[in-house]
């Protein structure tokens, strides 16, 4: 019995098998959230939510998991980069609007750096909790530096932007409808300014020049956040 | 297949050098982003060259979220805390970012249409 179960332990933290749980799980969030069409389920939510006791219940830590899924998350990179394709199909798009994508994206930058930082300290946080929270908005190495730079913590800084980043996705297209947004632009750019690289996945499957607008806008929220965080600190 | 890899994994590189020049404050993929794209405008890579691959990878992207995304457990403890602190200042924040973006391009852009 003992013989099994290191059996079955060594085979459960492997590469294939923790690729395949998170495939697996992956494609059942996508079966779920086509049934159901419910916003709220999410593929990459039920991934998680699923991959997580799993881990619990079989005692594998996180460090261990992620070095087995390793892969996944370099393709991280590359598909930010692919963007760039996805961006020149949409030239069209662009042209005449760069004006009005910087005072948008800077206003945005601006309400949401100024909104986390002061309903946070509303209910009590400390100064490293409130620098770590003002770049959630960002891509996560962008997020990471800003939070050095200002007192905050890096760790703290990447569990934020997740979180930002998860929540945007899947609330973004709601609040959207709400408050009645029609342009395919404005969505896209709101997407991407607001919840980075994990928006921007949501906002291509809701179309190609959503999808387009928001991995750039992921580049220029990232630059404009950059230049506002010095001044963040006089909120603290 | 292996030509638009290569042309992706290229323009990551560069991208992630110049990062590295710059002092890192910007990401390398998001540089690499921006010259790919640089590169396909001016007419220096033909779009056919990266057509397939691009589209393929930007097609599903949230799945290479999940690693990162199960990272939240790990980190769960650091904040558990002040959790009400971190979940109320970023949902609002982030939903009210949202809402200033979208609202203020599509003003712009009502009236441009206006002008028109």
């Amino acid at each position: 019995m003992n013989d099994f179960l290191e059996l079955m332990q060594s085979l459960v933290t492997t590469d294939v098998f923790l690729l395949c749980l998170v495939m697996g799980t992956f494609l059942l969030g996508i079966l779920i959230y086509k049934k159901t069409k419910i916003t709220l389920l999410q593929p990459l939510l039920i991934s998680i939510i699923i991959i997580i006791p799993f881990l619990k219940l079989t005692g594998i830590e996180y460090k261990t998991f992620f070095e087995h899924t390793k892969l996944l998350n370099f393709m991280l990179g590359p598909s930010v980069v692919a963007l760039g394709y996805v961006l020149y199909e949409q030239i069209e798009q662009i042209k005449g609007n760069v004006l009005s994508m910087l005072v948008a994206v800077l206003s945005g930058s601006v309400v949401g750096i100024v909104t986390v930082v002061l309903i946070a300290k509303l209910f009590g946080a400390d100064k490293v909790l409130l620098a770590s929270l003002a770049p959630k908005s960002v891509t996560t190495p962008i997020a990471i530096s800003l939070a050095e730079q200002s007192g905050g913590a890096p760790s703290l800084a990447v569990a934020f932007v997740v979180i930002c980043g998860v929540f945007g996705g899947v609330v973004g297209p709601i609040v959207l409808r709400k408050i009645g947004i029609k342009s395919k632009f404005a969505s896209g750019l709101a997407m991407g300014s607001a919840s980075h690289a994990l928006g921007t996945a949501r906002a291509m499957e809701m179309g190609a020049v959503e999808g387009a607008i928001s991995g750039l806008a992921i580049g220029v929220m990232g630059i404009i956040t950059s230049l506002l965080i010095p001044f963040a600190k006089y909120l603290f | 297949m292996i030509k638009g890899s290569f042309y992706i994994l290229l323009f990551y590189f560069l991208g992630e050098l110049i990062s590295k020049l710059i002092g890192g404050f910007i990401p390398g993929s998001v540089i690499g982003m921006i010259l790919l794209f640089l590169a396909l405008y001016t007419k220096v890579l033909k779009p056919d060259n990266v057509k397939a691959v691009a589209t393929n990878i930007t097609k599903n992207m949230a799945v290479f979220f999940v690693p990162v995304g199960v990272g939240l457990m790990a980190q769960f403890e650091l904040f558990s805390s002040s959790l009400l602190a971190v979940f109320i200042s970023i949902t609002a924040s982030t939903v009210l970012t949202i809402i200033t973006v979208a609202l203020v391009q599509e003003r712009f852009e009502k009236r441009k249409g206006l002008e028109k």
